[in-house]
Parts: C-alpha cells; structure tokens; sequence
C-alpha cells in the first residue's frame, strides 16, 4: 500500500502525459456520458413522476431494475450494435470514444430516471395541487419541478457520474482499451494488474478517487455560487 | 439554467470528438503481445515509416477471432493454430502468415513441492501435478494459452475439466489475472514466456517446466476478408503485415528485449 | 348590467370585467362524494362580481373543498358547476386563482416564486417586469425580493400567495384562511391587500373563521354545516340576525352538533 500512495504521487508529481491523457478522457467521456444521461433520463423521470398513463409501473420497475445492468452486459449491447456485422456498423464507432460514451449512457441513463423520478414524484405531492391551481401544463410541471429539484438532482447526477467513471466492463468492451485514443482509467488499472504491476494499478485507482473527490467537490462549490442552497 | 449547463457542457465535450481521423487499421490482438511490451516497440517504428496508426484491441485469443468474425478489425494477430486456419476456412481471413514463436512455460511454487523440475517434458509435468493433486489454475477463457493448455491435457491423457477435480481451477480470465491468481493461491499454471518475464507481480513463483517442443507457441497474422467484411481497411492492413514480414519487421521483433531478455523470435518465411 | 355596479353600505365596489369573465360562478345542486362518504350535499350558491363572498361554517365543514371544486381540482360527482364564460376550461381555470390554507412556495426567491407565476399566467413577456414591481410592491416585499421565499415569516409568506395569485389578474380570487396564523398587524396587512385586490376588480371568496374580519369585509356570507349550505344571505343580516340554529351556535362559539 505504501508503495502505492508513493506511485500515486508520483504519478500527479510527474504530471506524466500518458497520465493527462487517460485521466482528460475517463473525464471526456463519462461527464459527457452523464451529460447525455440526463438530457435523456431527467425529463423521462420527471414525466414518471407526475403523468399517469398505461404502462407506467411497468417502466417504472423495468428502470429500477436496469439500474442493476451489468456495466459488461450493457458494452455487449452497445457492440453488437456498433459491430461492423451490426445495425451501426457503417458509422464506424466501434473503438472509439464516442462507443464509450453511448455505452455509459446507456448505463447511467436508467439511474438517473429511476432516481429523479423518487426525487420529483415527492416534490410533486408537495406542489402538484398549487400548480395545477394555477392551470400549469404537464410540460410546465415537469420544467417547476425539474427546476425546483435542481439541488437533489445534482446529487442524481453525481451518481450517475460515480457509475460511469467507476465501471471498466463496458468501456472496455466497445472502446477496446486502444493506447492513445481510448484508453481510460479504469482500463488502465485493469491492464496495470494484468501485467502485475500493483503498485501502478492501485496509484492509479487512487487518482481515480482523486478525480471524483474533485468532480465533486467542483459541483458543490458550483451549487455554492448559484445559491441553490439558500432556497431550502 | 442547469440545463444550459448540461448543453454547453455536452458541446464542450463533443467538440474534440468530432476530429476526423488520419489514417489507422485496428488489430486484434492476443494479450501476451501487447502486455509484453511489443507493441510499444514495434508500432512507433512502422507508424514512422508508413504514417499508418495501429490501434491495438489486447483480448484473449478466442474473444479476438470472435470480433474479426464480425468484421470489428482489419489484421488479427493470435497464437491458436487450428482456429486461425478455421477462421481463414471460413472466409473471413484472407491468409495466415506465420509471423513469429516464442514458447510456454509452466510456472508454480519457487520450491517446486511436487518435483515438477525432474519431469522430462510438459505432458510428464501434467501428469505429475494431476496425480500429486497440486493446485493449477487455467485460463478457462478460451484464449491461445488455454487452447494450448487442454490439448497438453489431452497429451497426457487426462480431462481434468470433466473429473471436478479440486486442484484444477478454472480463472475465466486474461493472462495478468490468471498469474495474479495462481500466485495468490500458490499454484501452477501455464503461461507464455513473454507475459511471464514482464510480468511485475511474480512474488516467489518461478518457471519449473520449459524447453519442452511440445511447448512452442507460435503466432499468425491475418489480413481480415474486405470480400466478407466490406468495412476492413485492407491496404492499410496489408502494408503492415507486409512491414511484419519484411526483413525490416522481423529485425524489429528480434531485437525486442525485456530485462535483456529475447522473448520472440521471427519465424516468417 | 346589474351586477356591474354594485353597492353596499360602506363602498362602491369597481365594475365588474368585461364579457369574458368566469364571473358569476353558480354552484346548482352540487355534492361531492368519494369512497361513499358524502362530503358535499346539495350545495347551490352564485359568486357575483364585485361582492366579496366570507364562506363560514365550523371546521371540517366543507368549505376549503367548496374552493377546490370552484377553482377546478375537483369535479362534483352530482350537480353542475358554471362559468359565465361557459363550461371550464384550462384558460378559465387561470382566470381564477388559489391561496390555499397551507400555501406551496416554490424553493426559489421571492422575485423568483413571482417570476414562475407570471410565465405559468401566461403574462406577456414584455409585461412581466413591470408587474413583477408592482406586486413586489402591492405586498410590500421589494426589499425580499431576493430572500428564499422558505424562510419568510408566515405573514410575508401569506402576502406573497395573495400577490402570486395576482399575477393571473384573476377574475376571481380564493382566499382560504389567510389570516389563520397571523398577529393582528399582519392581519390587517392581509386585509388591506384584499381590498386592493378588489379595487384592481378582482372578486374574493374568503374563507374565514375570524367573524370580526367577515363583519370588516364581507358582502355575503355563505355558512356551511356538515357539508350542506344552510345560509347564504347578505353580511348584515347574517350576523344581526342569523336564520340557522347552527349559525347563530357558530357565532355564539357554541358548536351543535
Ligand atoms: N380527499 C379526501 N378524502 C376524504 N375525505 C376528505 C377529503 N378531502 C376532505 N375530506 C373531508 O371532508 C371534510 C371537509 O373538509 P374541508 O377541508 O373542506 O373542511 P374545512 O371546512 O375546510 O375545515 P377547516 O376549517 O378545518 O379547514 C372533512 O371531514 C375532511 O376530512
Ligand atoms: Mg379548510
């Protein structure tokens, strides 16, 4: 372990390239990954919560269970998707960023519906009957909640985010682990110990804790200057 | 607001992603090459002078020739002889060059408990740990070296796959984690030598069994079929196979060393 | 036209708005009912513009239910429900305006819980500043405006929904208790809001168990028993002389059961 805390610093002392690459891209790609997931997964989860139609329960629990996907499972879909032999494969993604991206997308997505749709369904018992009172639209509705949730939704996302950049399945599955172009930290460790080298798999996993610590962090101080907090 | 954030953020992001790429060919790769430090010689080299990227794809043997069937790479370069003249059978390669060997060992305990160093040769040393009981831990994932490692097995005369045995394990996983796993378990397993001489973690294990012919391990390369798979790069592909076989590649492989080791040596003709 | 112009003993009230408005609002033969319990029976009463309506009667009444249905949360199971605009609508029901017993403040600004209002009213965007100043200033928050509307006191909170209400220009306004919590001063804050309310042209109900502010403000007064209307006549001669057992036990502080 001491060897490991000294190849952690060592690796941010040294500010190595090779480190900035795989870390600016583990980035790249699951804040994006994430980005996406909630473009997709928060109005979906607001709309959960507040509109009744048939079918809903059911969506409800097959997103709380695709919560559980295997971050493997999910790159496998993405692959035989992205396959030269599949759908996708003339847009020539596989073993890209871009693959690594949707896969964690296709990951993080149910979380950040399942849990927004928790966070709003609640705050919506709290405002459903002023804003119907005030003839909202389920559109506007979902918008004032969306809104109004923005603190809790944060920490969805956060999640989401702690998924993405903590699994090694999927992007290693569509991305390849290709030197230089998708290699990511979580595949680095992966190789790292493969090759028997501990010290280094296990430095980089604690820049990796480094990395959301800071992510973290950076959305707390954002959350800070926008006053969110003040408003209970 | 927050949405805002979200699309600026997302543009920010994809921006650089949108970059079109110059020219590369991607290979499927066996692990024990790129794990070595091979590629870390070799590719620089032939991007110098061909300007041709190669990204490498390090899987198991198996798992390789499965994406090359679905036309997910333009070269492949494994180590199972019979699958890799199956897949060119099938179409899907256009032909296997022999590209170069190096060999197998079996490693296990420094103190060698079952004498496996008195075995005249891999099948003897099998038989030894399969009579004394000694723990071994295979692959089990379908790769060259388990392909190898079962027909030793069946060398031999014995399935330690269907009797349940307690001594034989099963990793299902890569080279790396096979070794990390034998080592933590204290048993013997089989290994390229080229994985084994880089590998960072060896603790008190050490190679027991080697030498035997029965344990050269031989690698191919194979320009995947654009006839089958019309999105192979397949000039790009064959100028490098052609640089691996060309004096100059071979020179290359040969000159590779790690801790002064020789760990492949060219075999195209 | 007689309802253009209405008087009572101690004001001239503002006319009434122009052909599209929801006013009068008629309850015929209304009841309610949910899971075989009857909550409302038979209760008919017209909301005139102009007059200010106090809806009185003893907890568990009926009377905040009486505002859902008038506002449109609620469908009577019996009876009919109109608009003089017609059957409700979306666009109707915006012409009408809640402050609940236990009103839902949006977790942002005061400006910011007036700016959501504005924009779900539909006020043109051009139009939003200025009004937004104008309420911040009809409730005498402008110096809140930024504060968290969570952390106002209850009376600051109370004129905030009263002016959020606003916001819709309604035709018609439902106030349900909105001096339940408050201290005298704050009481007559409220009131003083009402009555500007009402010189904007905007008619009240109020719901109210504070008979000295039904005698302060009320034209009419509709008393509820057990989910039946037993009363509806104008202010003074409800409370000079009421017609009802139950009412004049209601005013006495007795409660008959
Ligand atoms: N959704 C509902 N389901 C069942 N009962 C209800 C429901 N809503 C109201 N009630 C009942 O209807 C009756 C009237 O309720 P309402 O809220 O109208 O009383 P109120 O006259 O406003 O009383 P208060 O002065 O205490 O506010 C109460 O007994 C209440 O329990
Ligand atoms: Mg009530």
């Amino acid at each position: 372990m001491g060897d490991a805390i000294a190849e952690a610093f060592r690796l941010i002392a040294v500010g190595d390239a090779a480190l900035w690459e795989i870390v600016s891209l583990s980035l790249r790609v699951s804040l994006t990954a994430v980005a996406l997931a909630c473009l997709i997964g928060l109005p979906l989860g607001a709309l959960l919560a507040i509109a009744r139609f048939p079918g809903r329960g059911a969506l409800i629990v097959a997103t709380n269970s695709l919560m559980g996907l295997p971050p493997v499972l999910a790159g496998l879909l993405v692959y035989l998707l992205l396959s030269r032999a599949g759908p996708l494969g003339p847009l020539e993604l596989l073993y890209t960023p871009t693959a690594m991206i949707i896969a964690q997308t296709v990951l993080v997505t149910p979380i950040i519906v399942a849990l927004s749709r928790q966070v709003i369904a609640d705050m919506h018992q709290e405002y459903d009957e002023q804003l119907r009172s005030m003839g909202i639209t389920t559109m506007g509705a979902v918008l004032t909640l969306l809104y109004d949730a923005r603190l809790s939704l944060l920490t969805v996302a956060l999640a989401g985010f702690g998924r993405a950049a903590a699994e090694v399945g999927a992007v290693m599955m569509v991305g390849g682990n290709i030197n230089h172009v998708t290699r990511v930290m979580t595949t680095t460790i992966a190789l790292e110990t493969s090759k028997g080298n501990l010290a280094i798999a296990v430095g980089l996993g604690l820049v990796l804790m480094l990395i959301a610590l800071t992510v973290n962090g950076a959305l707390m101080a954002l959350r800070g200057t926008q006053g969110v907090a003040r408003h209970v | 607001m927050i949405l805002r954030v979200l699309l600026l953020l997302t543009l920010v992001v994809l921006a650089p992603l949108a970059q079109a790429s110059e020219r590369f060919i991607v290979v499927q790769s066996t692990t024990s090459t790129e794990n070595s430090g091979l590629y870390g010689w070799l590719l620089p080299q032939f991007t110098a002078e061909s300007g041709i990227e190669v990204r490498v794809v390090a899987v198991g043997t198996g798992q390789a020739l499965r994406n090359a069937r679905n036309g997910d790479g333009d070269v492949l370069i494994v180590h199972a002889r019979a699958a890799e003249d199956a897949f060119v059978a099938d179409g899907h390669g256009v032909k296997r060059h022999d590209l170069m060997v190096n060999d197998f060992v079996i490693v296990g305990p420094g103190a060698d408990p079952v004498g496996l160093g008195e075995s005249p040769g891999a099948t003897a040393a099998l038989k030894r740990i399969a009579d004394t009981g000694a723990k071994f831990v295979s692959r089990g994932d379908d790769s060259g070296t388990h392909k190898k490692e079962l027909a030793l097995w069946r060398a031999a005369g014995l399935d330690p796959t269907g009797d349940g045995g307690e001594w034989y394990r099963e990793s299902g996983s890569g080279m790396g984690a096979t070794l990390n796993i034998a080592i933590g378990m204290d048993a013997h397993t089989l290994t390229d030598r080229a994985t084994w001489v880089s590998f960072g973690n060896k603790g008190d294990h050490a190679i027991l069994v080697e030498g035997d012919p029965a344990l050269q391990n031989p690698y191919g390369v194979i320009l995947v079929n654009p006839e089958v798979h019309p999105g192979v790069r397949a000039s790009d592909g064959q100028i490098f196979i052609d640089w691996l076989l060309s004096p100059t590649g071979q020179a290359a492989i040969a000159a590779f060393r790690v801790n002064g080791q020789q760990l492949f040596f060219p075999s195209a003709r | 036209m007689s309802d253009a112009l209405v008087t009572s003993g101690r004001r001239t009230l503002t006319p009434a708005r122009g052909p599209d408005s929801v006013l009068p609002v008629a309850m015929d033969g209304v009841g309610y009912t949910i899971d075989g319990v009857t909550l409302l029976d038979d209760v008919s009463l017209r909301i005139r513009p102009g007059r200010l309506t106090a809806i009185m009667g003893a907890n568990g009444a009926g009377k905040t239910l009486c505002l859902r249905l008038i506002q449109g949360l609620l469908q009577p199971t019996v009876g009919t429900l109109s608009h003089a605009s017609g059957p409700v609508t979306l666009t109707g029901r915006r012409r009408i305006a809640t402050v609940f017993q236990r009103p839902v403040l949006l977790r942002r600004s005061v400006a910011g819980n007036l700016r959501h209002a504005l924009k779900t009213y539909r006020v043109p965007r051009a139009e939003r500043a200025a009004m937004l100043t104008d309420l911040l200033d009809l409730a005498e928050l402008r110096a809140l405006a930024h504060r968290s509307a969570r952390v106002l006191s209850s009376g600051e909170q109370q004129r905030l929904s009263i002016v959020r209400a606003l916001a819709a220009d309604p035709d018609l306004l439902l106030l349900d208790e909105p001096t339940a919590n408050l201290d005298p001063y704050a009481t007559r804050m409220i009131e003083t809001l009402i009555r500007q309310a009402e010189a904007r042209g905007v008619t009240v109900v109020l719901v109210t168990h504070d008979v000295g502010q039904a005698r302060r403000l009320a034209d009419d007064v509709v008393f509820l028993n057990r989910g039946r209307v037993t009363e509806q006549t104008p202010a003074g001669s409800f409370f000079d002389e009421p017609q009802t057992a139950e009412a004049a036990a209601y005013l006495a502080g007795r409660l008959l059961l």
